[in-house]
């Protein structure tokens, strides 16, 4: 064995491909809507991919393929069996093949964002899928939720915290927030937006773009990796 | 060889090859009021048991008994056809080449084989699950019954799963349904190997892919294949197709 490190199926091997980045976070708190923010700012100087993991089907992805913010055939769907968790952390077979064909139809990429299911604090994504993952919040939900932690808002390589119009309406106190974000990460960065206002995700976009720029430093600029059931270019041993 | 350590991990429902998302018709079949409790499921697993599973064990024994024999693309693509002949529905053809295709993907990780290869080079959209099933089973180095257990196994459990999150039903009272069925999944897995073990005269069917191997099993092969069971299950193919139309589905099959 050993010989596998350019198996184009094992999604660990990072060299000369797209960065993979996971966005999750409960239902409702933002994150197709970040999406969309995401296409329309970075489109213009990224070569991008979307894969959605909605509950009903194609729900998200519709969402946007009506913004008009990405070429529509490179949105793909997937569907996780009521389990989005599942989906994105425990089995990422679905995921990974949906990442995969964007990369052959489309390739090569720059960015690859796999949105997640809305689910629930405990939710990341398995780093065999994702490079590097957001976790979106909403300030409606309370600002008890940064406190309450969870693997999603402690070890998400960006923390968004969204819907801040809606801050004194909801009795939220944004620098409680901060605060008790600030304690459990780490000083991983945390980001407030209002992604609904015109350019309220700009700041996660310039972050995402730093982001795949060091990606791309350090791995190479993407190209084309071989078809789908291609031999591996190191044949494999039996073992 | 036997494998049985080896078939615990391939037959686990944790094993990563997209499985998780598949009703096999069980989500429609909620849908459309057929099965509303233990009682419908019970008897939905025992028809679903009794004819994709045992097509599907034929066909998992077959391709494992292939993939320790031969490493040509050909006899793959053969097998797959035969997988392909007994699946009526166009939308089951498409789960099942999905689901084979995302094991394959896990296989060629967990379990890299030349055959493996074979056959993700041989059908590289996607063979049916049955197919990469038995393949993977010999990779990790299963006999062909286990291949044909493993098959029967994935044809009910997933179904089972799938009911308990859609229907809230009490998962012990599952897993007892599953239990239950236990021996006919022994039994399942004999008659799959029984049937492919099957003396077969060679049926004179012309061979349009060209010069037979030197010894002449590739004929022999396919005659076998031919005579696999082929059990159809109508309700379950509209189950599949009905499935497509629903825009609030939560499984992909």
């Amino acid at each position: 064995m050993g010989a596998h490190h350019d198996d184009l199926h094992d999604a660990a091997e990072p060299h000369g491909r797209a960065l993979r980045l996971g966005i999750g976070g409960p239902v409702g708190s933002g994150k197709t809507a970040l999406v969309a923010a995401l296409c329309r700012t970075l489109g213009p100087s990224l070569r991008l991919g979307v894969v959605t993991n909605d509950i009903y089907t194609t729900e998200d992805a519709d969402f946007l393929r009506r913004a008009g913010v990405i070429d529509p055939e490179r949105i793909l769907a997937v569907q996780t069996g009521c389990c989005p968790h599942t989906a994105i952390r425990d089995d990422i077979a679905a995921n990974l093949d949906a990442v995969e064909t964007l990369e052959e139809r489309f390739g090569p990429l720059d960015l690859v964002i796999v949105e997640s299911g809305g689910d629930n604090l405990t939710a990341t994504f398995s780093r065999g899928l994702a490079d590097r993952q957001i976790f979106v919040l909403d300030v409606s939900g309370g600002d008890k939720v940064p406190r309450k932690g969870g693997p999603g808002v402690t070890s998400a390589d960006l923390l968004v915290v969204n819907k801040t119009d809606l801050a004194p309406m909801v009795g939220a106190d944004l620098t409680v927030m901060a605060r008790d974000a600030a304690a459990v990460r780490d000083g991983k960065p945390v980001l407030f937006t209002s992604i609904r206002e015109d350019d309220g995700a700009r700041n996660v976009a310039e972050w995402v773009a730093d982001l795949v720029g060091r990606w791309r430093r350090e791995h190479g600029e993407p190209h084309r990796h071989a078809a789908r059931g291609a031999a591996p270019r190191v044949p494999a041993s039996r073992p | 060889m036997n494998g049985d350590a080896a078939l615990l991990l391939l037959a686990d429902s944790r094993l990563p090859a997209g499985g998780h998302a598949h009703s096999g018709g069980v989500e429609e079949a909620v849908r459309l009021g057929t099965v509303t409790g233990s009682g419908d499921l019970a008897r939905f697993l025992r028809g679903r048991l009794a004819t994709v599973g045992l097509v599907t064990a034929a066909l998992a024994a077959a391709a494992c008994e292939l993939a320790a024999a031969d490493a040509l693309p050909e006899p793959w693509r053969w097998l797959d056809a035969e997988a392909d002949a007994r699946t009526a529905s166009p939308a089951q053809r498409e789960a099942a080449r999905t689901q084979g295709r995302l094991l394959l993907r896990t296989t060629r990780r967990i379990w890299p084989s030349a055959a493996v290869d074979a056959l993700a080079r041989a059908v590289p959209e996607g063979p049916h699950h049955p197919v990469a099933l038995g393949a993977a089973a010999a990779a990790a180095g299963c006999d062909p019954r286990r291949a044909a257990l493993a098959a029967a196994h994935a044809s009910v459990t997933g179904p089972a799963t799938a009911a308990v999150r859609l229907l809230g039903l009490d998962p012990v009272t599952v897993h007892r349904l599953l239990a239950d069925l236990a021996p006919a999944l022994d039994d399942t897995a004999r008659a799959a190997c029984a049937a492919l073990a099957a003396d077969c005269a060679i049926d004179g069917e012309p061979d349009e892919c060209g010069e037979d191997h030197p010894d002449g099993r590739h004929a022999a092969w396919r005659a076998r294949w031919r005579a696999l069971p082929a059990h159809g299950a109508p309700a379950l193919d509209l189950l599949a197709e009905g499935h497509l139309t629903n825009p609030m589905k939560l499984f992909v099959s």
